[in-house]
């Protein structure tokens, strides 16, 4: 996929620490190119799903006001070293991506 | 009134099948929904028409909602913001920049064993207050930050 996520998942205690780096533009559809004068189509992710060993740990609704390269730290408890975090996201023009770590 | 009541599902017996069909059938909408972006939520152009739409009518104030955010941000695009909150139960918290043309910027919603925390970078027109609203427990609370932009970071 054109984007990667990049995804760090370590223990601290019992709880899995997990953060992510998705690559997207998160266009606004509200600036402007500044050649043309045109406006810049929307293109930003709007869901996103977190899962450890297929369990759903988290699900998010984002708007045009996440930044662009999203970051999206979450904290999971009961999960284990070893555990697979799967993260996915699609996006308002249909795309998706989706990457897995193992929790260390 | 149940006997009354289990004649008359004999009585339409043919026609309640059609109905239950028609029930089914208005169900899976509803179901699909659900699970689709909120899209009248993120449209949603003031504070109270966006609360509203998320199903947090009158929040209550809450000291157990933290919000770590920087106090002068230099660049509205970029805005560090963690929300911790400390409340039991807690299963979702969704964040708002009160002066954004849209002033819902995400929903998070927690389950198996997720922690009450979060954390993200927002894009802020300029100085506002960043609130988290936080359900729990059939409940809703809420908290808000000051955070002064510098340069905005939403179109050109």
């Amino acid at each position: 996929m054109a984007y990667p996520i990049k995804i760090r998942a370590t223990m601290e205690g019992d709880v899995a620490d997990i953060k992510s780096l998705m690559n997207h533009p998160m266009e606004t559809g509200l600036r402007k190119d500044a050649k043309t004068g045109k406006v810049i189509p929307a293109h930003y992710i709007q869901q996103v799903t977190a899962t450890v060993n297929g369990k759903v740990v988290l699900e998010c609704e984002w708007s045009i006001a996440i930044s662009q390269n999203p970051f999206l730290g979450f904290k999971v408890k009961g999960a284990k070293a070893g555990d697979k975090v799967t993260i996915s996201w699609q996006d308002n023009l249909g795309e998706k991506n989706s990457a897995d770590a193992t929790i260390s | 009134m149940n006997h009354l009541r289990r004649n008359l599902l004999k009585g339409t017996g043919a026609a309640g099948t059609v109905a239950v069909a028609i029930a089914a059938g208005l169900l899976k909408p509803s179901q699909v929904l659900a699970a689709e972006w909120n899209k009248a939520a993120f449209n949603a152009k003031t504070m109270a028409d966006a609360m509203k739409s998320i199903g947090a009518g009158a929040p209550l104030d809450s000291k157990d909602i933290k919000i770590k955010a920087p106090d002068i941000a230099e660049n509205g695009a970029v805005v560090p913001i963690e929300v911790i909150s400390n409340i039991p139960g807690t299963e979702s918290i969704a964040i708002f920049v009160e002066k954004n043309a849209t002033p819902l910027a995400a929903e998070f919603k927690f389950s198996n064993g997720t922690e009450g925390y979060v954390s993200t970078r927002i894009k802020m027109l300029k100085s506002s207050l960043v609130r988290a609203v936080v359900k729990a427990g059939g409940k809703t609370y809420t908290a808000a930050k000051e955070v002064k932009v510098t340069i905005g970071g939403c179109g050109g």
